[in-house]
């Protein structure tokens, strides 16, 4: 195995100098917070990372906006609602299939993914308002479909012309009476990132939806898998799994789901969040609303996927479901382990750098590290700080003048509703057997001292990263990918996988595996000079002679 | 059944676009300024619109795709951008050092009405753009028009750029319209064999197809250069290749700088191709290579030789109207029938256009300007088709109709090799035709009962 030459070996500070270098002196400070070596080798007091701030006009950002966190990232993946977003053509038809959000029909058959609704507003609408134009393409859409629900996601312009789409939703949910229908204020600009976007829908969804079916589910083990978006299929094996296990998942947010899933969240009895970024604060609203307390989970990587599934067994506390658990796991592991044998020896001592979203550049961690790969540099295209050192450090985030535009949601004890899952005692017995509610750890403890860890990266970092330290792959978004290439680097596209996937669970970890086998052992990257660029220097004979 | 919701019969709809055929404005001009020499576009708006044209270009190409953005929040939304657009602009002059910013706006920064041209104004007057180093600015409101209108105003953008003179240079300007980077190749392969000297605007071949080397470069060697468009004004004529695409950066052009254009459709098929040659030629006094003479020989040679498997076939095809209207002539030319025409472009012209070249079918096509894909797939329910042709979104309807299908246009999201092989001229419609046939013939083969499957065609 052989790791490839660096010219350099960088100090992290001297790194993180010429990552600052060529910027102008007020873009170097505000960058330089958000840049840092991991693990006090910066200053003695533990690092702080400044995160969800606006992005820096004119720099090359990874970011999207908040309408691509509601409609794309949220509500991208339910089934039978039919997303009408309310706006000019673009934002509906950019969001139209591109996440490669994997669903399945199902016994009822309602499939309304592969559609792209918009208003297609002109300028009229603009002009006169989009209000009418909005009732009649609610109108339209009821009479062809008859769905259960239509959702309606303002884009920038209707913000800014004031239409009130949460009162046209009132207003058609009335006259229909069997379908419900609700707006989101998601305009691109209301946040710094996606990440404004996620906290928007999920407040809908947690108002409009959540509770909505009274009617209780069969099952002896009842979760809630949040924060799951079934990129790829992610969220069928991840079902395959906990169906094997004989855990009954009542509401998946949101990939492949529908809309009784939502509507029946209440009768769970633990959430499980993966993706904790894109809604933890739903597991915390299911907590106080009905007294469904939460755990973080992580089906990403082999280890982590059995760890998750025995800590929800470990809470439902019963011997026969942990043994159960157990069972599967032993029969599951004996293919992971043939393939990370295999794979390991040629991946082991490669390096990687991740930046992606919000919670995937610390799960795919645990992937990476199976495969004895190491991770040099990470961090978030819309973390928080809470994603970097840990949800401990919430209290302490300062809220800024971006997220205060985000409306929080004050929520009781639903009176009929509310169920206490376990007694203090039990709790308590958990916790005091290392079972942790409510919390998950940063990415931060999670890196090596002297990693370099960069909030919003933006592609000239990534380039001069990529130069500086000439890792063996690089994981980012779509845009990133072929600047990256170009420098002779692997690069895997961790929000839609580059068409790949599955990627969680068992199944899902083989064929990561053998995905980055392929790509950090590929032949192309040695083709990268012609014979005669090698060997420039021209010979007096002609080779015949 | 993918599109299981789609009824067979068809109510009007007023409001709602379903599928839409078209995407918005921004996208287009993005598209165009990467056609400029070291050239970086911007997006003045929020992050997201910038994002999504980004990765769609990305995945339509599979290049890399450098934009900036002025990353609007809530504030600049209400105040204005101003301060956002000329911080950005000093950003990128010193971050990334391109020779040109392409600016184009978005339904956000238009709606609120900020002026691009006083912005720019107030960062030159400030210091922020270095010497030698150029600005030019295009509206592109997103709820007007489409992306093939951005991409006009942004090419009309670049057209400015010519000087008043009066000198004139014996050059031709060609404006190629919406194609790949391939095909802007072959049209600059056309005319060098001609032995025309032209300025082709905007050029993205070399920026958008560039090879792997192990270095990137934000500027790939490629595109027209600035330089190049100031002495636009000095060229003897300039050639327009379609109507939306093109025209209004021409007759700009012909008004203010007097240089008289010709708006052609663009070469795609037989008969475009030949006006285009021709045209080409007269405009610049010269004549024909055999060479090419030649190559249109071998495009009417496999025309014959395929025709009966032409002969009658009905085709769906939605797009970009330039393209569109040159390739219903071309399906019309081998005798095969444009049944259904769809365009999400608003424009009355088109629905005319697509009516004439028709006109001699045994029945009458279904067109639509500003109409959608979802129209067009409860045509194809009511009446099927033996081919469809479109971009990448097609794909839906062609299993659910399980009907062979053609990607062509934009956006090509699942296939490759739109970047390298062209489609227009007559190699580009070899290689029409011989994607036409393969998915024919390869229907046939798949279809045929063991006792008829045959070897030989
Ligand atoms: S907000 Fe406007 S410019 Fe941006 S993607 Fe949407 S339609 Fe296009
Ligand atoms: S992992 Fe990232 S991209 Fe995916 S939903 Fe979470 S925050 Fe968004």
């Amino acid at each position: 195995m052989s790791i490839k030459p660096k010219l350099v070996q960088w100090e992290p500070t001297d790194l993180k100098e010429e990552l600052l270098k060529k910027y102008p002196p007020k873009v170097a400070r505000k960058r330089a917070k958000q840049i840092m070596i991991n693990e006090a080798t910066e200053c003695e007091a533990p690092p702080e990372i400044v995160a969800n701030v606006r992005t820096i006009p004119g720099i090359i950002t990874m970011r999207g906006c908040t309408y691509a966190g509601c409609k794309g990232v949220i509500m991208g993946p339910t089934r039978d609602i039919v997303n009408i977003t309310h706006g000019p053509i673009g934002c509906g038809f950019y969001s139209w299939l591109t996440r490669r959000n994997q669903t399945d029909p199902g016994a009822d058959g309602d499939n309304y993914i592969p559609y792209c609704f918009s208003t297609d507003m002109q300028d009229q609408d603009i002009i006169f308002g989009g209000e009418k134009k909005l009732e009649a393409a609610i109108q339209e859409a009821y009479d062809l479909f008859h769905p259960k629900a239509i959702c309606i996601f303002s884009t920038c312009p209707v913000g800014l012309i004031g239409d009130d789409v949460h009162a046209v939703s009132r207003k058609m949910k009335e006259k229909f009476g069997d379908c419900n229908v609700f707006g989101f204020s998601c305009e691109g600009y209301k946040g710094v990132s996606q990440s404004a976007g996620h906290h928007i829908a999920n407040n809908q969804v947690f108002t409009h939806l959540v509770g909505e079916n009274k009617k209780p589910k069969e099952g002896k083990y009842k979760i809630n898998l949040l924060g799951e978006y079934n990129i790829g299929g992610d969220g069928f094996e991840i079902d395959r799994l906990l169906k094997k296990c004989s855990i009954t998942n009542i509401a998946t947010f949101s990939g492949n789901s529908t809309y009784d899933q939502f509507a029946s969240a209440q009768h769970a009895d633990l959430s499980c969040v993966m993706c904790h970024r894109s809604i933890n604060y739903v597991a915390d609203m299911l907590e106080t609303k009905y007294g469904i307390p939460w755990i973080k989970v992580n089906f990403i990587g082999a280890k982590s996927t059995a760890d998750s599934l025995r800590n929800i067994a470990k809470y439902f506390g019963d011997p026969k479901l942990v043994t159960k658990v157990n069972d599967v796991i032993a029969e599951e592991l004996p293919e992971v382990e043939a393939v990370i044998n295999d794979v390991k020896e040629r991946t082991k001592g490669k390096t990687a750098m991740l930046f992606v979203g919000g919670s995937r550049a610390h799960h795919y961690n645990d992937l990476f590290a199976e495969l004895g790969m190491k991770t040099i540099s990470a961090g978030y295209e819309f973390g928080h700080r809470d994603d970097y050192e840990g949800r401990q450090v919430i209290p302490g985030i300062k809220i800024d003048a971006d997220s205060r535009n985000i409306e929080e949601l004050e929520i009781k004890p639903s009176a009929d509703e509310y169920k206490a899952r376990k007694t203090p005692e039990q709790f308590k017995a958990l916790e005091d057997a290392g079972f942790k509610f409510r919390h998950y750890d940063g990415l931060n403890p999670d890196l090596d001292k002297g990693s370099i860890i960069i909030d919003d990266l933006n592609q000239y970092e990534a380039e001069k990263l990529v130069e500086l330290l000439k890792p063996d792959l690089f994981c980012a978004g779509i845009k990133e990918k072929f600047s990256i290439q170009k420098l002779g680097i692997p690069m895997k596209q961790l929000h839609s996988y580059d068409s790949g996937g599955p990627y969680a669970g068992f199944k899902g970890a083989v064929n990561f595996y053998e995905e980055i086998d392929r790509l950090v052992n590929s032949k192309v990257w040695s083709y990268m000079k012609a014979p005669w660029q090698e060997n420039p220097e021209l010979t007096a004979t002609f080779v015949w002679e | 059944m993918l599109l299981r919701h789609t009824p067979t019969e068809v109510a009007e709809r007023k409001s709602l676009t379903i599928n839409p055929a078209k995407t918005c404005q921004p996208i287009g001009a993005m598209y165009a300024a990467l056609g400029i020499k070291g050239c970086l576009p911007h997006s003045h708006g929020s992050q997201g619109c910038c994002s999504y044209h980004r990765s769609t270009l990305t995945r339509h190409y599979k290049e890399p795709i450098s934009a900036a953005t002025s990353s609007f929040t809530e504030g600049a939304s209400v105040f204005g951008g101003q301060a956002n657009l000329i911080q950005a602009i000093n950003n990128i002059f010193t971050v990334y050092d391109p020779e040109v910013i392409a600016v184009h706006t978005t339904c956000l920064s238009e709606t609120i009405g900020d002026d691009l041209k006083q912005i720019a104004a107030k960062a030159i007057s400030e210091g922020k753009v270095p010497e030698g180093k150029t600005i030019i600015g295009a509206p592109t409101p997103s709820y007007v028009g489409s992306h093939v209108t951005g991409f006009s105003n942004m090419v009309k953008a670049m057209a400015q750029l010519a000087e008043e003179t009066d000198k004139k240079n014996g050059k031709v300007n060609i404006i190629p319209g919406w194609v790949e980077p391939s095909d802007m190749e072959e049209i600059k392969r056309l005319a060098t064999l001609i032995g025309v000297e032209i300025t082709l605007f905007p050029d993205t071949s070399g920026v958008l197809n560039a090879p792997l080397t192990g270095e990137y470069h934000m500027f790939p060697n490629g595109g027209v250069t600035v330089e190049e468009l100031k002495e636009a004004g000095q060229a003897t004529g300039t050639l327009a290749l379609g109507e939306w695409c093109s025209a209004d950066a021409a007759r700009w052009l012909d008004a203010k700088r007097k240089v008289p254009c010709t708006v052609l459709d663009m070469p795609f098929g037989l008969a475009a191709t030949d006006r285009f040659i021709d045209t080409l030629r007269t405009i610049a006094g010269a004549s024909i290579p055999e060479s090419i003479t030649t190559e249109r020989g071998q495009l009417v040679d496999l025309i014959s030789d395929m025709h009966q498997y032409f002969y009658g076939k009905r085709v769906a095809i939605f797009g970009d109207p330039d393209q569109v209207i040159s390739m219903c002539e071309f399906l019309r030319s081998i005798d095969m029938y444009p049944a259904y025409v769809v365009t999400g472009t608003p424009g009355k012209k088109f629905e005319k256009r697509i009516k004439a070249i028709t006109a001699d079918m045994p029945f009458e096509v279904k067109v639509k300007a500003k109409g959608d894909m979802f129209l067009m797939h409860q045509w194809m329910k009511n009446e099927p088709v033996d081919l469809i042709i479109g971009n990448t979104y097609g794909k839906y309807m062609a299993r659910d109709e399980d009907t062979p299908f053609l990607r062509w246009g934009f956006p090509i999201l699942d296939r490759q090799g739109h970047q390298y092989f062209p489609t227009v001229g007559y190699k580009g419609g070899l290689r029409l035709l011989e994607k036409v046939l393969d998915l024919l013939l390869a229907r046939k083969d798949r279809d045929a009962p063991q006792e008829t499957f045959e070897l030989v065609l």
